[in-house]
């Protein structure tokens, strides 16, 4: 390190409490933002948990849809007609609803059912016991093991239960992916045995999935499937629906937009006022050292260094804050929805480098107004 | 005449504008040889800070020139002139400005840093310096731990650390007592001073004016004295 950032480095660090208050600042602000946004992620990132297990390339659904689990049931010729479009590979129906499972200990717990095409098990899950076939055995259910299977009694495989009042019996235990936002144990049947068991209106259709013959044939099929006066959404598009819709719709995106602008402020207005009151305090050796013959460039040079060493070491602080404490919280609450992504890391940086952008700018202008001579009139 | 250290000609500095303009110094000219200790006297508000700061590169004068060993100094480019202040002049300022969160050592090697000497190599050549003051010891204390007099010397080490060759003290026995003042002139004029060396003291203190090779007299922007070689000022 050059003699001069380690000047700048002691000055800033031997002035400890300033030093404290200043990476208090920034890593309280960091640590709120990254809060807010991992807590978003989670939540969007689990919305569309359902579309990322199922995996189907395509979803045809009615355009009101706009959440996963809150399907609109179709009649049957959107399947039929979907299945003779040309670059449909197959189209097959799922099924998704809600019902609610009586356990041995006599409790009700709600549960999310998927009930799978009969003739080909479409968007089956991966089984950590048991195998698919057994689906199709009389009142057969697989359980997902995710992090709400201890709200069903942790059953094994010959486990029964009353399911919406008909008898359930458990063939297998299956993994998932992605878990769900909320809260619930999901279980897969087959598609008939789900509209059996679960009262439902004139059509049961929730989604159809389709695999297109190639990548080219899906704008083809979507435009059908628009023709219908439905909606023919890849995987992705459908994510980003449910992403929007939880964003722009219910007023989450806007609380963590305001959260985030709340806590960039205070973060900001925090290390930015201290950082000058240590500017102001130390005028004096910046005086000096332009006096004894420091140019104008070291000395930004030296505000640079202070401003972003603070910034970063902040930032890591505050991370690291941030992850420990919902590391401690999933331990605690496996479903605890928070994720850190790359998006927020960026995200709450690029907020740092602003805030050390402005304190350093400010710094900068008043430190370069200086003039030696009044320090040297004392 | 290589002898010449500084040579100031017709400076004249003035601050504020219209009711307010007060000018500090009007048309001082004179000359610091090397090997001279040169005491600048005069009454408060007479001009003597004013007329340091312009001969050394910190205040830009309104009118008039400083020759530098020669160059004119307030033709140069900022940089240069932070260079030249770098390179040449070493400063004690009124009250010292040593850094609190610095040691001592760290203190003393800023110049030498600033000339972006080697860190290690800075503090190893700032403690000779600390060893010439007399306060090694005191290498890795904070100056405020540190007494007025060893401050000063601590400022003085400084700034002979960057071997300048014109070296300007402010009032530097100001808020120290008599026996500790005298100590410390006695101390720049037979350690600090040499022949290659010109010493400027701005000082209001008659305590000490028996250690100056000239003695230039100022008031009210003016120098009104100039005398060379002599024991005693009236
Ligand atoms: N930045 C300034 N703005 C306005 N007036 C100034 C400024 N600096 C100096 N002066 C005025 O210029 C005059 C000379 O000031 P200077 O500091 O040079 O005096 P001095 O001889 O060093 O006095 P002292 O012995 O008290 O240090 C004073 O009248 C002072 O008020
Ligand atoms: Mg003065």
């Amino acid at each position: 390190m050059s003699g001069i950032l380690k000047i700048a480095l002691k000055l800033l660090v031997n002035d400890k409490s300033k030093f404290i208050a200043l990476l208090v600042g920034i890593t309280f602000a960091v640590f709120l933002m990254i809060m807010m946004m991992s807590m978003f992620s989670g939540i969007l990132a689990r919305s569309s948990s359902s579309v990322y297990n199922i995996g189907a390339k395509i979803w045809v659904m009615d355009p009101a849809v706009n959440n996963a689990t809150s399907s609109i049931p179709m009649p049957d010729y959107v399947l039929s007609n979907a299945r003779s479009i040309h670059g449909v590979k197959f189209a097959v129906p799922v099924y998704f609803g809600n019902a609610l499972v009586k356990l041995k200990s006599g409790a009700y717990q709600a549960v999310s059912v998927v009930g799978l095409d009969d003739a080909t098990l479409y968007g089956r899950p991966e089984l950590i016991e048991g195998k698919i076939e057994d689906i199709y055995a009389e009142s057969a259910f697989i359980v997902v093991k995710d992090s709400e299977f201890k709200k069903l009694e942790s059953p094994t495989i010959g486990t029964e239960f009353e399911i919406n009042d008909h008898r359930g019996l458990v063939v297998g235990l299956a993994k998932v992916t992605s878990g769900g936002l909320f809260g619930i144990p999901t279980v897969y049947t087959t598609y008939n045995r789900a509209i059996t068991y679960i009262p439902s209106m004139r059509f049961t259709t929730s989604y159809i999935l389709i695999e297109p013959k190639s990548e080219a044939d899906i704008p083809f099929i979507q435009q059908q499937i628009n023709k219908l006066g439905y909606q023919a959404l890849t995987r992705d598009q459908f994510v980003r629906k449910i992403s929007d819709f939880y964003t722009y719709q219910t007023g989450m995106g806007m609380n963590v937009l305001m959260m985030t602008a709340i806590s960039f402020i205070v973060g900001l207005s925090i290390s930015g006022q201290t950082f000058y009151t240590f500017i102001l305090e130390n005028l004096e050796r910046f005086g000096a050292l332009k006096a004894i013959g420091a140019k104008g460039h070291e000395l930004i040079t030296m505000i640079l260094f202070q401003a972003s060493f603070t910034a970063l070491l902040g930032y890591g602080l505050g991370v690291g804050l941030a992850s420990g404490l919902m590391i401690l919280a999933k331990l605690r609450l496996p479903s605890y929805a928070a994720q850190v992504t790359y998006y927020n890391l960026t995200f709450a940086f690029i907020m740092v480098l602003i805030m050390a952008g402005v304190s350093s700018y400010i710094g900068v202008r008043k430190v370069l107004q200086i003039q030696p001579f009044d320090i040297f009139r004392g | 005449m290589g002898n010449v250290a500084i040579k100031a000609d017709a400076l004249v500095k003035w601050f504020g504008e219209g009711e307010t303009k007060t000018t500090a110094v009007k048309s001082a000219s004179f000359e610091a040889n090397f090997g001279e200790l040169l005491y600048i006297v005069g009454p408060s508000g007479s001009g003597k800070t004013t007329l340091l700061s312009m001969i050394s590169g910190i205040l830009k004068p309104n009118e008039g020139a400083v020759l530098v060993e020669g160059k004119n100094l307030w033709q140069m480019k900022s940089d240069d002139i932070a260079d030249l202040r770098l390179h040449k002049i070493g400063f004690v300022f009124q009250d010292y400005h040593l850094f609190p969160r610095l040691t001592t050592v760290e203190n003393v090697a800023i110049p030498l840093i600033l000339k972006k000497m080697d860190w290690n190599e800075a503090i190893k050549v700032a403690l000779e310096y600390l060893e010439i003051v007399g306060l090694k010891d005191r290498a890795q204390l904070q100056p405020v731990k540190l007494s007025g007099g060893e401050q000063q010397r601590v400022a003085i080490a400084r700034a002979i650390a960057g071997h300048p060759d014109i070296l300007i003290f402010d009032e530097p026995t100001a808020s120290l007592d008599g026996d500790t003042g005298r100590k410390i002139v006695d101390f720049i004029k037979t350690k600090i001073l040499n022949p290659q060396r010109c010493v400027i003291i701005v000082t209001h203190d008659s305590r000490i004016y028996e250690f100056a090779d000239s003695i230039m007299k100022m008031e009210d922007g003016k120098i009104i004295g100039f005398e060379r070689n002599t024991l005693h000022v009236a």
